[in-house]
């Protein structure tokens, strides 16, 4: 089907080009964009917006990475666009890329940071890290995972960090536990000055408790459902110390004691049965056609 | 607007509308007027008194020569009809379908004190439909002047401005931050109200003019304030498009939208075709919209099409709808229930909207704006159920680019302060429509937009 209102002459850009693209653990797939606008002045802690075609939806995803014109994404294959997003190889076009969107982190020298990654949230760890770094701080990296096969960017994270601790929930990989276990024997040692923590909303949720009690300032990285992702729609809204903010353009960074995460998290759940819907289709469609594409 | 709908406004905006019916179009998003034959066209225009001192004119936010165009309709000749109307304005399909005439040029016509007003939309709609399909002929465009100008945001004001520094000659480059230019035209009003093939064939003839136009740039973080502004001019056309949210309880229950979010799904991301198309929206069989202005009338008339039974509360009277009297005719033809005189106090729900508990308001004295003022009756709450609520009670000017530009005076809603050129109150950065009038017509901005291109063209052409 062609879009009724789709038109030839159209502008310098059509598309955005995949430049690399690699899975790195199980359903975790990284890939390249050649996107200029983005990768020139894009800052650690902002976020892009990709829509893949014609048809699809706008997707919010953390930059995890700039290297000259290009930018790398990380995201776990969960829904259809993320699969889908895990079929393109270098070559492949994203029609729309726009960015970077947010407030980049407040980078500044606080003397020891801890920057705390979950699953899929490890993606923009280094990047702050990093900038944290540059900035002077001392800082303790900590991330983890379902498991070994889950775990994202060890090495990186190990370059990018003074000090790097891993965990597994199940014990096949660093630390047996939670990162927030490793969260608390760190922070019993030497009380730190600032504490990132990125990944899913729960992981988030339980892990800003552990700096709660010292009063460690802490951020966290929100993750809602995100239409134009430029401050225009309100689907991301959160609660924040009471007040509804938008994570597009108030955030995505926010102090992680004032963030009411069960709105987050049930928020989250507004499309769950259209994304099953969405996906169901995509997996009969992909098997019909032989599954074609796919790498790592 | 004042008069009830049962007074002669209310006729004169529907009188020999060629509208589909009602119990058709509420199942498709196919446009609702059919706009005029070209017979019809002609009878209409014969109608017109052709008056020396033409107050329609006068009427018009960006002064089209009204009396001159109808006399080429009269006389059969729809093109130079065209060229007259695109000496003033480069987007009548646009305009000639959502201006609000009753109150601008047709409000103004003569003919309206005896019988009904010549209906100008109409006409003006029909001729740019016309050249649409007969080929859209260019106006002339000045000798490049090698100048560099960016245009911020792609919506009326944006378009506007970029259409007339193009035909000055000046190098104009258009950012858009969505994937779709057209800004409110694209993701705000419905298809059945303007079709967007209609929007980007307007849009075609600036990419002709030589406008460059860069999607998914936003401004201030994918092209730096300082890149800006080291353009020649600026011309800021970003919008009104923060929405804003009553700040009542259950407000973040899953199923209340603001009208933002919920347009731009359907009308931008194609929601109604899901899982065609990727964007879902939610299904809902009982939605309660709040608000009366005509973003309000989109989503109850979106709503209705997506299958759902649609109440719209408001807080004032009917008469005091600030909704086009044609909108709000066809939303009701359409079966939207309207509750006046009610406010949403709270939304309940557990995880998700069940109701919306309102309570009944009394109309005491005036506000400051002139309007009657809504005051809460005691004891008068009442649920209306619903699984979704459409929050359309207005938008704010988009801050993101404004809080970014050093020294720029605003107003306390945020609205960039400007003259009656648009001029900021940084030198070369010039400002119109919503950003700078707070949320208001898609003329309003365009006829902003057009004094500003032309204060800024002259001061190009100073240095």
């Amino acid at each position: 089907m062609t879009l009724h209102f789709s038109r030839q002459g159209e502008d310098e850009i059509v598309g955005y080009r995949v430049t690399g693209a690699r899975q790195l653990a199980e359903r975790m797939h990284q890939i390249w964009i050649e996107a200029p606008h983005v990768a020139r002045n894009a800052r650690a802690g902002q976020f892009l917006v990709i829509r893949i075609d014609e048809k699809g939806e706008r997707i919010p995803l953390t930059i995890s990475a700039v290297e000259g014109d290009r930018v790398r994404v990380i995201f776990m294959a969960v829904g259809k666009t993320t699969y889908q997003l895990a079929t393109l190889s270098p070559g492949d076009e994203i029609r729309d890329v726009a960015g970077p969107l947010g407030r980049p982190s407040e980078i500044g020298f606080f003397g020891h940071c801890i920057i705390v990654g979950g699953g899929a949230g490890i993606a923009c760890c280094p990047i702050i890290a990093r900038a944290a770094r540059a900035a002077g701080n001392r800082v303790t990296g900590i991330i983890g995972a379902r498991n070994a096969g889950f775990l994202i960017l060890e090495d990186e994270m190990r370059e990018a960090c003074d000090e790097l601790h891993v965990a597994t929930d199940d014990g096949s990989k660093g630390h047996h536990g939670f990162a927030a276990d490793v969260l608390r024997q760190v922070i019993a040692e030497k009380r730190p000055d600032r504490v990132w923590i990125i990944g899913p909303a729960i992981m988030m949720k339980v892990t800003s408790e552990v700096t709660r009690p010292f009063g460690i300032p802490t951020l966290v990285s929100l993750n809602p459902i995100m239409v134009d992702g430029t401050g225009m729609c309100g689907s991301c809204r959160v609660v924040v110390g009471g007040q509804t903010r938008f994570a597009c353009v108030d955030g995505p960074e926010f102090d992680a004691h004032q963030v009411d995460f069960d709105t987050l998290m049930a928020r989250q759940r507004t499309y769950i049965e259209e994304e099953k819907l969405a996906l169901e289709r995509f997996s009969e469609h992909r098997c019909r056609c032989g599954g074609e594409g796919g790498h790592g | 607007m004042s008069g009830s709908l049962n007074t002669g406004v209310a006729v004169a905006g529907r009188e020999g509308m060629a509208d589909r019916p009602p119990g058709i179009r509420v199942h498709d998003f196919l446009e609702v007027d059919t706009g005029l034959s070209p017979g019809e066209a002609i009878a209409e225009a014969e109608r017109c008194l052709q008056c020396k001192k033409p107050s329609c004119v006068k009427g018009c936010p960006v002064e089209i020569d009204i009396p001159a165009f109808i006399a080429r309709i009269a006389e059969g000749d729809f093109a130079g009809a065209a060229r007259v109307i695109k000496e003033n304005n480069l987007l009548p399909a646009i305009c000639g379908r959502v201006c609000p005439q009753e109150i601008q040029c047709e409000g103004q016509c003569i003919l309206g004190g005896k019988e009904s007003p010549v209906r100008i939309g109409a006409l003006e709609r029909f001729v740019a439909d016309y050249e649409r399909k007969e080929g859209i002929s260019l106006p002339k465009k000045a000798e490049p002047t090698g100048k560099r100008v960016a245009v911020v945001g792609s919506g009326p004001a944006g378009l506007t401005a970029a259409a007339e520094l193009a035909r000055c000659g000046h190098t104009v480059l258009l950012y858009e931050s969505l994937h779709e230019p057209g800004g409110v035209l694209m993701y705000g009003i419905p298809e059945f109200r303007l079709p967007k093939e209609v929007v980007l064939a307007e849009i075609d003839q600036l990419k002709s003019l030589g406008v460059r136009i860069l999607k998914n740039h936003l401004v201030g973080t994918s092209v730096s304030v300082s890149e800006l502004l080291s353009f020649d001019a600026v011309f800021l056309g970003t919008g009104a498009g923060l929405p804003y949210f009553m700040g009542i309880p259950g407000e973040n229950l899953n199923g209340v939208y603001s009208a933002n979010e919920f347009l731009t799904r359907v009308n931008l991301m194609h929601a109604d075709r899901f899982p065609d198309f990727d964007t879902p929206v939610r299904r809902a069989g009982r939605v309660v919209v709040v608000g009366g202005g005509n973003v309000a009338m989109d989503a109850a008339r979106v709503a209705r099409r997506l299958g759902a039974r649609v109440t719209l509360v408001y807080r004032r009277r009917r008469e005091d709808l600030p909704a086009r009297v044609a909108e709000v005719a066809r939303a009701e033809e359409e079966g939207v229930d309207f509750v006046f005189c009610a406010n949403p106090v709270r939304i309940l729900g557990d995880q998700c909207v069940t109701g919306v508990e309102c309570e009944r308001m009394e109309m005491c004295g005036l506000d400051p704006s002139g309007r009657p003022e809504p005051v809460p009756m005691k004891d008068s709450r009442f649920v209306i159920d619903a699984d979704m609520c459409i929050q359309a009670i207005g938008q704010g000017p988009n801050p993101l680019l404004v809080r970014m530009l050093p020294g720029i005076e605003c107003g306390r809603k945020g609205n960039v302060i400007v003259d009656a050129e648009g001029r900021t109150s940084i030198p070369k950065v010039f400002a119109a429509g919503d950003v700078a009038t707070g949320a208001a017509t898609v003329i309003l901005a365009m006829g902003g937009a057009k004094r500003a291109a032309r204060a800024m063209d002259r001061m190009l052409r100073e240095r």
